[in-house]
């Protein structure tokens, strides 16, 4: 679809990203130290903290991808946000503490506090490295996603773009602008989702049966670049046509066609009872012309509010053992991968103490969880009010917005902008802390003073800013909910087996440590290399050759690999007893 | 405004190791009891996905309602472990109770 930028969206998103820029400035004048840069010098209130967590966490995926997906499928969206959440039980029952006990700046500093190996460190750098740059793929994608409607620029401008301002916030300031970024970022996307779904539930549901609302739409892709949208050439202009938004219900129960205002529950059991029209999409290439077709497809709610909609998902609608498999190995990843995340983890540093960290986790929780509730009413309200894009699903919850006037789109589009800065800003620096503090200065052994350490940390961030900007450039087309399941499966398969292991058994040896890290890194990025998603979705291989070509059985590897991250752990550790002993 | 003195980091806290393995008890049990009532929801969702249409209570089905209890109970336990885990050090940076 083709989006117009409207004058008042520009400004709003002018004054959201120079409100950012100007706080990450006013910072910069405060941070001298290794310590205030990659830690915020240890001094952020709980609070700050709990609230920030929310920010780094909501990420593109959690309000474009999800709301998205449940736009598109149903409830299948939503298992992502129960997921992401229950990850947090782990990070605050298991490790919040012990970490915020063991650690300085980085998650190799909490695994290497009684070896001081540089095994570790290499190991957890890379693994912090490797994870950092997985999950800024799905942030670039929300961000050129999100520019192409807000500005009217191509997707790749609004990558670049959203890299050029993350790299200035963590060249001035590091952590501490990014904290208070975050902050301010966590708050405003829960509050102005709560009065988007407000909104949603004010403006109940209602039937469209028009015949435009129900004819099926093409997309014609010809070999010279020129696309017909429609039977036409696709634009806005005279003899031209674009694709229609989507997404309506096609019968109310009792026959009604409009139910006013619905309280939360009585909208979903509304809902539940009623027939909505899904979009069944297929595609045919001939002669290098590729077609899209886009047909309706009426589904009972009772179908969409049940699991099994999404592509991800179908095998549990089917006797297929291997997609359950699949469906428990990524839940299994959901649920062990928050407590992995280098971002993440790095936040316990900034608080004074351990009970700090504690309070923090429990208002991220609480923050985060008010949140994944609104996905639902979200996802489901751009299924229902024409806010479909059918070539973008990362689009939903903006066209949402939209659906309600130009000033709520301009505010949410620009709050989601400001997510992607905040989550990448945190995950650069992560991954800056990485290259300096483990690889430079602890394998390396780099003599570096503190202003050499902060230097070297913003070149580093210049650097993976720029390989994430890539990277978004060529992911362009995937579900942003999507990718991030795979850097939760990464992150859960190399990090969290030691992390765990170190604080639960004693017979831990530095070895067994290193050896589970990269173990459970190589095999998780093997996995999802020869799966059949990464066939399909990366590749550009047909759905039936991808299958074929599969080297795997099911796409997800958290169910082999973070296994396999314990068991070589443990046995490594067993073989290395009697050295790490008579050391 | 407190707290954006960036400085040298915190004094690094030295916790009673007594509390910190009572904090670890309540913390790994009710961990499992979070476990356990998730790994029902994944378990049902794979292997039994029609019991996910039923519709126990407030007219919605068992996938929506399972959903908001994990999102809920994770909410409760949070505060519940916070509860268990009062005394030690005080959060804001001085020594506690």
């Amino acid at each position: 679809m083709i989006h117009d930028p409207s004058m008042l969206s520009v400004v709003v998103f002018a004054v959201f990203v120079a409100a950012t820029l100007g706080l990450s400035f006013y910072f910069a004048a405060k941070t001298k130290s290794a310590a205030g840069y990659f830690a915020a010098g240890g001094q952020i209130h709980w609070f700050v903290n709990g609230v920030a967590f929310a920010g780094d966490y909501l990420s593109a995926a959690s309000f474009l991808g999800i709301c998205g997906m449940i736009a598109f499928y149903g409830y299948d969206g939503f298992l992502y946000s129960i997921g992401f959440l229950a990850g947090w039980v782990v990070a605050l029952f298991v490790v919040a503490e012990p970490l915020k006990r063991l650690g300085k700046y980085t998650f190799a500093d909490a695994l290497n506090s009684q070896f001081q190996s540089r095994g570790i460190t290499l190991s957890a750098g890379i693994s912090t490295l490797v994870v950092s740059v997985f999950y800024l793929i799905p942030q670039m994608v929300g961000a050129g996603s999100l520019i192409q409607p807000l500005l009217g620029f191509p997707y790749w401008v609004g990558v670049v773009l959203v890299g050029v301002i993350v790299v200035l916030i963590v060249a001035t300031a590091g952590m501490v602008s990014t904290t208070y970024v975050q902050f301010i970022k966590g708050g405003l996307l829960v509050l102005f989702s709560g009065i988007l779904t407000l909104m949603i539930l004010n403006r109940g549901l209602k039937v469209d049966t028009s015949e435009l609302a129900n004819s099926p739409q093409t997309l014609v892709m010809k070999s010279d670049g020129t696309k017909l949208a429609n039977g036409r050439p696709q634009g806005k202009g005279e003899g031209q046509a674009d694709l229609r938004p989507v997404g309506h219900l096609s019968k109310l129960p009792g026959g009604k066609t409009e139910t006013g205002p619905l309280g939360p529950f009585e909208y979903l059991a509304t809902l539940q009872q009623s027939e909505v029209v899904l979009w069944t999409k297929k595609e045919a290439v001939v002669n290098g012309e590729k077609t899209i077709t886009w047909t309706p497809n009426p589904k009972s709610g009772a179908n969409v509010l049940r699991p099994g909609n999404s592509p991800t998902f179908k095998g549990l609608q089917s006797e297929s053992l291997m997609s359950r498999l699949n469906f428990i190995s990524l839940m299994l990843a959901l649920f062990c991968g928050t407590a992995s995340l280098p971002h993440i983890l790095i936040r316990y540093y900034t608080v004074k103490n351990q009970a700090a960290a504690r309070l923090s986790t429990v208002v991220g929780i609480g923050t985060i969880g008010c949140f994944y509730v609104l996905t639902l009413f979200m996802g489901l309200g751009a299924m229902t009010s024409g806010s479909i894009d059918l070539t973008n699903d990362n689009m939903s919850a903006p066209l949402l917005a939209k659906s309600f006037g130009e000033l709520l789109f301009a505010i949410i589009s620009a709050i989601a902008f400001t997510t992607v800065l905040g989550t990448v800003s945190g995950l650069i620096v992560a991954a800056s802390g990485a290259v300096v503090h483990d690889l430079l200065s602890s394998v390396l052994r780099w003599e570096m003073n503190d202003h050499e350490k902060v230097r070297i940390g913003k070149l580093a961030a210049v650097i993976v800013g720029a390989i994430a900007i890539g990277l978004g450039i060529l992911f362009q087309k995937m579900n942003a909910g999507f990718l991030v399941g795979w850097a939760f499966s990464v992150a859960a398969s190399a990090n969290l087996p030691s992390l765990v292991m170190l604080l639960f058994w004693k017979g831990t040896t530095k070895q067994g440590i290193s050896s589970a890290i990269i173990v459970g890194l190589f095999s998780s990025l093997g996995w999802i290399l020869v799966s059949e998603d990464t066939f399909q979705k990366v590749y550009g291989f047909s759905a039936d050759t991808a299958a074929k070509s599969a080297m795997v059985p099911f796409s997800q590897p958290g169910l082999v690999t973070i296994p396999l991250g314990f068991l070589t752990l443990i046995v490594v550790s067993l073989m290395t007893r009697k050295t790490a002993e008579s050391q | 405004m407190a707290g954006l003195d960036h400085g040298p980091a915190h004094v690094k806290e030295i916790e009673d190791p007594r509390i910190a393995i009572r904090n670890s008890r309540y913390g790994m049990f009710l961990f499992l009891i979070y476990l356990a009532f998730y790994a029902g929801f994944v378990g049902l969702n794979a292997f039994a996905p029609v019991q996910m249409e039923s519709t126990p209570a407030f007219g919605l089905n068992l996938a929506i309602l399972y959903g908001f209890a994990l999102i809920i109970a994770a909410m409760i336990l949070s505060l519940l472990y916070s509860w268990l885990c009062r005394g030690g050090s005080n959060p804001d940076g001085a020594k506690g109770p």
